[in-house]
């Protein structure tokens, strides 16, 4: 997926005890402008369903989520 | 040759780790073979618990402030100057009064910051009880509101101690009940993420007592902006709440100073969670707030990491191998009211169980917060 979708901004939460990661993200998404891809990486398995709950929420759209040996990859497009 | 030892930050992990070091480093600081600085940009150590309590008038600024000089052992060398810049390669620090000074050890507890100013209109409309100023200007706003709609928001995470807020809606509600006048006084709060509190057995224990005292509770509601005009909060997530009366908990950042360093993000100094050492550095250390460890922003985990690294810098100073860890230890008292409170104590694979609030417990949190003075002189 990585080689088909283009990240604007990496998030690198990895080794960030919950709700850090989503709360990284947050972060992220207050800075950048609308239509941005910031691509997260987590190591928590929470973030498979904070992000797209929270996703669901602020309108704010999960692209693809990619599972590597290690951690995860979320990719989210701002509104 | 004497080894130095620089602790910069005065609040309870620098505090404690000085005392500490004066103790249990005495011959090696007697017979000139270690130096111990303490160096703080204010001359009074500030006990921040206290804040809480002012906003509803039990408690004045005066109570959270004294003298460093009163509380440093005198074996520390205790400098009132601000650093400005660290060289992690040469060992050294610059301070803003002029010179510099090499060190062996440094350890940074530098602690947290208000950014207020990052989200627009919340410095204009909104108040808080995490700075004295803010504590000062919420008590003449509480103590005059009799009607109208109380929001407690919670803007950032992490922030300085996380039960904190849930405490401010426990106090307000119990506090106009007592005074008759719940009923004409609407409190909501929100939280960032689904939940009311980052860690989840502690959402799970309070959001029933919320639900029980009608404390109304918005989730997933992060605060973008606030209308001071209309008295009106805005979310990213596209909701909109009218308050009369807005208590913001604003979004923390360490200082400047580790940033410019290269030790970490937005002030945190990314560490190794159990020895408390920097990534990016060597020999320099992290503890408290400063440290990017996952634990809470608390002055009992700054207290805890402070003993650790105490024991870990006497053991490197006496050529030994350092074997304490900080395994995440935390303990926290939660008031549940105006005279109850919970109490919860966890760490890293253990998570906290609140225990039943009772009255006896919101008296052990008075009593502690009048002996947290002999704490930040190493004695308890």
């Amino acid at each position: 997926m990585s080689e088909t979708l283009d990240a604007d901004r990496t998030v690198d939460a990895r080794g960030a005890a919950c709700p850090g990661p989503l709360m990284d993200l947050i972060g992220a998404v207050r800075d950048v402008d609308s239509g941005t891809v910031i691509r997260l990486l987590s190591d928590n398995d929470q973030s498979l369903t904070d992000v797209p709950e929270w996703a669901d929420e602020s309108g704010n759209e999960v692209l693809a989520t990619e599972e590597t040996d290690d951690y995860y990859e979320i990719y989210v497009e701002t509104k | 040759m004497t080894e130095h030892i620089a602790v910069v930050g005065g609040g309870t992990g620098g505090t404690v780790l000085a005392n500490d070091l004066a103790d249990r480093l005495r011959a090696e600081i007697d017979a000139g073979d270690v130096r111990v600085t303490l160096i703080n940009d204010d001359r009074d150590h500030v006990y921040k618990p206290v804040w809480l309590y002012v906003p509803f008038g039990q408690r004045e600024l005066a109570d959270g402030r004294r003298p460093l000089a009163e509380l440093v052992d005198d074996a520390v060398d205790l400098r009132i100057d601000r650093v400005t810049d660290i060289d992690t390669e040469g060992q050294e620090l610059q301070y803003r009064e002029g010179g510099s000074d090499t060190y062996d050890h440094l350890v940074l507890a530098t602690g947290s910051t208000l950014a207020t100013d990052e989200i627009p209109g919340l410095a204009a409309g909104g108040h808080d009880y995490y700075s004295e100023s803010g504590a000062e200007t919420l008590r003449e706003e509480l103590l005059s509101f009799t009607e109208g709609h109380l929001v407690l928001s919670v803007i950032g995470t992490p922030h300085m101690c996380p039960a904190a807020p849930l405490e401010f809606v426990f106090m307000a509600d119990d506090w106009f009940r007592k005074r008759g006048l719940r009923e004409d006084v609407e409190i909501t709060y929100t939280y960032p993420i689904q939940r009311v509190h980052g860690n989840p057995h502690i959402a799970e224990w309070a959001r029933p007592l919320m639900d029980d005292r009608d404390i109304n509770v918005e989730t997933f509601f992060n605060a973008e902006s606030v209308d001071a005009e209309a008295n009106r909060l805005t979310s990213m997530e596209g909701t909109d709440i009218d308050y009369d009366l807005l208590v913001g908990i604003p979004p923390h950042r360490g200082v400047d100073l580790v940033e410019d360093a290269g030790l970490g993000d937005d002030g945190w100094v990314e560490v190794d969670q159990h020895t408390l050492e920097a990534e990016n550095a060597e020999n320099v250390y992290a503890i408290g707030d400063t440290a990017d460890t996952g634990a809470p922003n608390a002055g009992s985990v700054a207290h805890y990491q402070a003993g650790v690294v105490g024991r870990r810098l006497a053991s490197a100073v006496r050529g030994r191998p350092a074997t304490a860890t900080y395994e995440g230890k935390t303990l926290c008292f939660v008031e549940t009211g105006m005279d109850s409170a919970s109490f919860v104590e966890f760490d890293y694979e253990n998570p906290p169980s609140p225990v039943p609030p009772s009255e006896k417990i919101h008296w052990a949190k008075l009593a502690y917060n009048e002996s947290y003075w002999l704490t930040a002189r190493g004695l308890l």
